[in-house]
């Protein structure tokens, strides 16, 4: 490489008068992490998707009920009105969390995202003292298809909730060790936009599953 | 079209059924068949000359020909190539919207053939099929009989078949006589056709079904209105009943079975089997549907379950296993079988004293029992095969 | 007690779950295992191990991971067509009331295995493989979006293909048909571990193709290179992200519907039963709803290639650059709208068959469009046949009559007659032979020498291609013959001996087909040992047109030493046409990232999973499970992914470079 030394401005200048550009002189960094959010929120459109599919199950079998029980013998709306309001106050709470980590502080983060674990926790735990309640009165999964759908709607939702609960303790752990890096707050937005997503979907389990079932 | 005329003359010599069927409806969807394929050669033929001769013509060895290597659009051309199949497929949009409606499986005919028109006081015959593991099951409800794995009907009569099957999905296919139509467990399709020409003709299952699949075929004999009643009047003077017990016999799974017939059936068989409640003390699926349609029977229905005796795990000779133990049960029956029947024909109406079940809890109010069930369209697909 | 202490261990697996009382499975099992051996052996012989380890099992790098993908393809490639050839001896002997040599419980295992192989583990691989190697030189890039995530959806796919593989010797696969039609696939009539292994096989390659389907699209539409608008993205490119959005918008379904099925066989729910209200009609709605977009996620991408290599090979621009994207992003909606037409005989109303028969005819006008437009490609063009160029012109008149087939079966009448019949069978392998397998072959004749630095041998492609081509003829037309004599699909034996000789003339299409096979081995063979004749230089050995031409072959691991400019479609021709100067100087560090094995220790942890859930050895099934928990959360403590390869090391590959180039002046 001893023959020639271009001047590389000198060369870009040239480049520009006689042919076009067909280079970038300088490193053309993507930025670290950059398709991130959008891979995340594909990725959601494809949970919803399922979502969806588990959706159509129940809006086909969710009438039969092999003379068994139907959801007005089932559901404790008061219930499912606390556990709703567990879900709202924690998306809320995330809410929090993330505008303490605009403003960059490091505690706050920690404590909204404890809080948010907190009622995740809940709506868990009551969603899970539901099931066994109805298992206990014999409406398990493998009575009807009506049971067979509600537990699994329901119950996908609850594991993305639990998965969810792991992620956020993760993430407390990491914050903790490397403080509110570039790579923690993606992480933390990848989170956020996880659980208002299943929010969301829980909007539509409430509205389609228990207050449309309790009106059949 | 010359090729395809000598396609279908070489097929003709070899027994291409599908070219040369013996009833109206096939020849009908035959005829489809031959129209769409002309209307489409209409442009592959063109396409398939052009890409050899554009191939050859403009060879790199061939300097004679133009090159235009920045040649790329031509406003013209794109709107030839995409109207020409937009052309196309209208026509064969058309020709498919009438084609399917005219030859819906579930239209009843308006005719022998294409030039005679059902004569007034025609009445269909009619035949309940029903697909067991492996092989066919047909019911003449006009003449109390049943054949297994052997059909017949008489030239030029229009049949009406009602279809259903037992365990999984089989279709149901003769394809000299008409297209085919699934037969599903718990459901009914319906398929109408003509046979006009007599002679013996094959029929089978058209969809995988399990190991005996191969062995599920049945022979359809089209016979003449005198040879069909010397038929139904051998099988008549013939052995056999199929009653409740004989079919859950029957049932069980075998492979290339001959042809057998019964001298009498339990008229109440067919819909027994269609609602998937031959087995004494399990509820009908037309019973259940309507308990189903009334809100269910609530929590004191949970345990309204009874154990299979006939299990389902070991129906095809394979082992007991499944993950969290035996799910060998069906939903029990509120009434007895004497009293479904009765109640099918609308002279029995159920009181609370009635039941003998071991319905519990919360002194339950039983919904009344509607017989026709409720017709149930299914949301996603719209697809038609009705429980009950 | 020790009854139920081996319960515990080995769940319902047993010594009479291992088949040797099947002579052929035997042997083909001494076989494997012989080769297996051999093949160990040869690596270790040549401690190719670290080098395996560290320059692919771990790579990151997309060109890598896409070789990786094609290797999985071909491999598997043999097995599916093992099974094919099962299949045609089978049915051409058995005759005149011989059972011929396979019984039940063998033949549905041999023909859903074939089905499933063939879809999943050959066809995908082989798509994904290409799109992985070639979209990123193509739009400029250094890599996908997510390297390390690229490396997991291999691993993972090989992971499904390995357990499916495992069930040829222990246990057995399902005997249900490639897509698991309930009833017939719940626990009543299928007990055994057959459907759970295409169950978990499919879930586990699933979430590769799913997360790889991310990942590509993400790619085309954040690493372009600056002026790469999407109206100039290379057809291939396009039809990528097509394909991609397809994978994301109905393998979710795939997984959705398999999900459903595993409950019902594992904990006894009842979505598709007889009983309790289930419904299996939903299943074969649900299952075509993937299915459907699944046929397109294969032959979208395979027809960017032929536009790729018809204006190469042509000497010319593609015809319609802007018809030819709005066909494929037509094809990709209109491919949601037409799943029905898989089942118009399961009784819907008239109206509904007719709408979606109509919906897929539609279809047949973009693809029509694309025909058009590949033909006025060739149209006043200097057509060089090259292989890639012959596979392309055997396409277009090979699929033109699939597709007609394919739209006759859309008028539901004319399907009433041929569903499920052998002339179904006749037209799907015409668009996926004639379709898919041609444009794979010549994307991997067109693309093999920008991977390996030297071009295929042509005398053995072309004997490869000629036994193909042929061998698809003979073995396909007479299913078409076969289905208009009412003949159905998935029969092992038959009545009517005037059927047997259409059958011996499929066989011995199939017979001219493995030769074709054992040519395009032979042809990777030959190539590799004369690779110093088939060397090619430039890096564009075929005057190609877009970026990856540009660069060396192979690309070094970066790709590009500078991140292009675009100003065109066909954005190399245009660099060649305006005296585009190769800069020598001003290298830069260039930032990448680092190899991983996460990836590889998840698809087995994966593979544990399932084999525990398959074979009900929970604790297995638990270990694979938390193992794949604790391995991917202890994954996302690394923070340090990335290095810098350092602009000396740039300027001295780049120097090699000028070498090689003027060497081959």
């Amino acid at each position: 490489m001893t023959t020639t030394t271009i001047d590389p401005r000198a060369a870009a200048a040239e480049a520009v008068a006689a042919a076009p550009v067909f280079h970038l002189e300088e490193e053309h960094a993507h930025a670290e992490g950059g398709s991130t959010m959008l891979g995340f929120w594909i990725y959601l459109m494809s949970d919803c998707l399922i979502f969806a599919m588990l959706f159509a199950a129940y809006g086909v079998l969710g009438g039969n009920y092999a003379a068994g029980p139907a959801p007005k013998d089932l559901f404790e709306l008061p219930l499912v009105a606390v556990n709703t309001t567990m879900l709202l106050l924690s998306s809320i709470t995330y809410g929090f969390a993330m505008l303490a980590m605009q403003k960059g502080r490091v505690g706050q983060v920690q404590f909204w995202l404890a809080v948010t674990g907190l009622f995740g926790l809940c709506f868990v735990g009551i969603e899970l003292h539901e099931f066994s309640g109805m298992i206990h009165e014999g409406a398990t999964p493998m009575r009807s298809a009506f049971l067979s759908s509600f537990f699994t709607l329901v119950g996908t939702h609850g594991l993305h909730v639990s998965v969810g609960l792991l992620w956020l303790v993760t993430l407390m752990i990491q914050v903790a060790g490397r403080g509110l890096i570039e790579a923690n707050r993606r992480r933390l937005m990848c989170l956020s936009m996880f659980w208002h997503f299943l929010d969301v979907i829980w909007i539509g389990v409430f509205t389609f599953v228990y207050l449309l079932g309790m009106l059949r | 079209m010359g090729a395809l005329a000598a396609l279908s003359l070489s097929l003709g010599g070899c027994n291409a059924v599908v070219l040369f069927p013996s009833g109206d409806v096939a020849e009908r969807q035959r005829d489809l068949l031959i129209q769409s394929t002309g209307l489409m050669l209409l442009i592959i033929l063109p396409v398939m000359a052009l890409t050899a001769f554009f191939a050859w013509h403009y060879r790199q060895a061939n300097k004679a020909a133009r090159y235009e290597p920045d040649w790329d659009h031509s406003t013209q051309l794109e709107l030839v190539i995409w109207g020409a199949p937009l052309l196309i497929i209208i026509c064969l949009g058309a020709l498919t919207w009438v084609g399917t409606h005219l030859l819906d499986p579930y239209r009843p005919i308006d005719r022998v053939d294409s030039t005679r028109a059902i004569a007034a006081n025609t009445k269909p015959l009619e035949v309940e099929v029903v697909a067991l593991d492996w092989k066919w099951l047909f019911i003449y409800p006009q003449y109390g009989v049943a054949t297994v794995n052997e059909l017949a009907a008489p030239v030029d009569r229009p049949i009406t078949f009602k279809i259903t099957a037992s365990s999984v999905m089989n279709s149901f296919y003769i394809p000299a006589l008409a297209g085919q139509i699934y037969a599903m467990p718990g459901m009914e399709t319906k398929l109408h056709a003509v046979i006009n020409k007599p002679g013996s003709y094959t029929g089978f299952s058209a969809n995988y079904s399990g190991a005996g699949f191969s062995g599920m075929h049945f022979t359809f004999l089209g016979l003449d209105d005198a040879a069909f009643g010397k038929w139904v009047g051998d099988i008549r003077k013939g052995a056999g009943t199929l009653g409740r017990a004989e079919y859950l016999e029957l049932e069980k799974p075998s492979q290339n079975v001959p042809v057998r017939t019964f001298s009498s059936v339990d008229s109440a068989l067919y819909k027994a089997i269609l609602n998937m409640c031959v087995q004494p003390g399990k509820m009908c699926i037309d019973e259940m549907s309507s308990i189903d349609a009334k809100g269910g029977l609530g929590l004191a229905g949970v345990y309204n379950v009874l154990p299979l005796e006939y299990d389902k795990y070991v129906r095809r000779g394979l082992g007991t296993v499944t993950a969290f133990g035996p799910k060998s049960t069906a939903v029990a029956s509120l009434c007895t079988i004497e009293e479904s029947d009765a109640g099918a024909s609308g002279a029995f109406r159920p009181t609370p004293a009635g039941i003998s079940l071991p319905v519990k809890g919360r002194g339950l109010a039983r919904p009344p029992y509607s017989p026709a069930g409720l017709l149930r369209f299914d949301l996603l697909t719209s697809t038609r095969p009705s429980k009950s | 007690m020790q009854s139920s202490i081996a319960k515990f261990i080995f769940g319902r697996l047993t010594l009479d779950s291992l088949p040797f009382d099947v002579p052929i499975l035997v042997v083909t099992f001494i076989v494997v295992a012989l080769g297996a051996i051999a093949v160990l052996g040869v690596i270790t012989y040549f401690r190719l191990w670290g080098y395996l380890w560290r320059e692919w099992f771990t790579s990151v790098d997309h060109k890598r991971i896409g070789v990786m993908y094609m290797v999985l393809g071909i491999i598997m490639l043999l097995r599916g067509f093992a099974d094919a050839v099962m299949m045609r001896s089978q049915q051409a002997i058995a005759f005149n009331g011989s059972e011929g040599y396979l019984p039940p419980h063998h033949y549905d295992q041999v023909f859903t295995a074939h089905g499933v192989i063939m879809i999943f583990f050959v066809a995908m691989p082989l798509v994904t493989g290409l799109m992985n190697f070639v979209v990123p030189l193509q739009i400029g890039a250094r890599d996908v979006s997510f390297p390390f995530l690229n490396n997991f959806s291999f691993w993972m796919t090989v992971a499904g293909a390995i357990i499916v593989m495992i069930s040829l010797f222990v246990g057995e696969f399902a005997r249900t048909g490639w897509l698991a039609y309930p009833p017939l696939s719940e626990t009543a009539y299928s007990p055994d571990v057959g459907v759970d292994y295409y169950i978990w096989g499919l879930q586990v390659a699933g979430i590769g193709t799913l997360l790889s389907g991310v990942n590509l699209i993400c790619t085309i539409i954040k690493m372009r290179a600056p002026g790469m608008t999407l109206m100039k993205m290379p057809v291939f490119t396009w039809t990528a992200l097509c394909t991609n959005v397809l994978i994301v918008a109905a393998f979710p379904v795939l997984t959705a519907v398999l999900a459903l099925l595993a409950l019902d066989r594992y904990v006894g729910t009842n979505f598709f039963t007889n009983d309790f209200g289930g419904n299996p009609m939903m299943y074969v709605n649900l299952i075509w709803i993937w299915g459907h977009p699944e046929v397109y996620i294969l032959i979208l991408p395979v027809f960017g290639i032929f536009s790729e290599v018809t204006s190469t090979f042509s000497g010319k621009k593609l015809f319609g650059y802007t018809s030819m994207v709005y066909a494929t992003v037509v094809i990709t909606i209109l491919s949601y709208l037409v799943w029905l037409h898989h089942f118009f005989t399961m009784g819907s109303g008239a109206s509904v068959n007719s709408f979606f028969g109509i919906t897929t005819m539609v279809i047949s006008i973009p693809t029509g469009a694309k025909m058009f437009n590949w033909l006025f490609t060739m149209y006043r063009g200097r057509i060089r046949f090259e292989l890639p160029m012959m596979w392309t012109v055997a396409f277009m008149l090979t699929f033109v009559i699939g597709g007609m087939s394919g739209v006759l079966l859309a008028v539901p009448p004319a399907d009433f007659v041929l569903h499920n019949s052998l002339f179904l069978v006749a037209h799907f392998h015409n668009v996926i032979i004639g379709g898919v397998l041609f444009g794979l072959f010549a994307g991997i004749s067109f693309w093999f020498p920008k991977a390996f630095g030297f071009r295929l041998d042509p005398f053995w492609g072309k004997a490869s291609f000629w036994f193909w081509v042929v061998g698809f003829y003979f073995a396909f037309m007479p299913l078409y013959a076969l289905g208009l004599m009412g003949v159905t699909r998935r029969l092992r034996v038959f009545d009517d001996p005037s059927l047997q000789v259409w059958f011996l003339v499929a066989a011995f299409g199939a017979f001219l087909i493995a030769l074709g096979i054992l040519c395009f081995l032979i042809q990777i063979g030959v190539s590799i040992l004369r690779r110093d004749q088939l060397r090619d230089l430039t890096g564009d050995p075929w005057h190609g047109r877009t970026l990856e031409w540009s660069t060396s072959s192979p690309p070094p691991a970066y790709n590009f030493a500078f991140t292009p400019v675009i100003h065109d479609s066909d954005a190399w021709w245009d660099m060649k046409e305006r005296g585009y100067v190769r800069p020598l100087a001003g290298f830069k560090p260039i930032h990448m990232p680092k190899n991983t094995g996460t990836g590889m220790i998840l698809g087995g942890l994966s593979i544990a999973f399932a084999f525990g859930m398959i074979w009900y050895m929970w604790w297995m099934a638990a270990f694979g499970f938390l193992g794949m928990l604790a391995v991917a959360i202890g994954h996302t403590f690394d923070y340090h992914r990335d290095f810098d390869i350092p602009a000396d090391e740039v300027s001295r590959v780049e120097a090699e470079r000028t070498r090689t180039l003027a060497a081959g002046a």
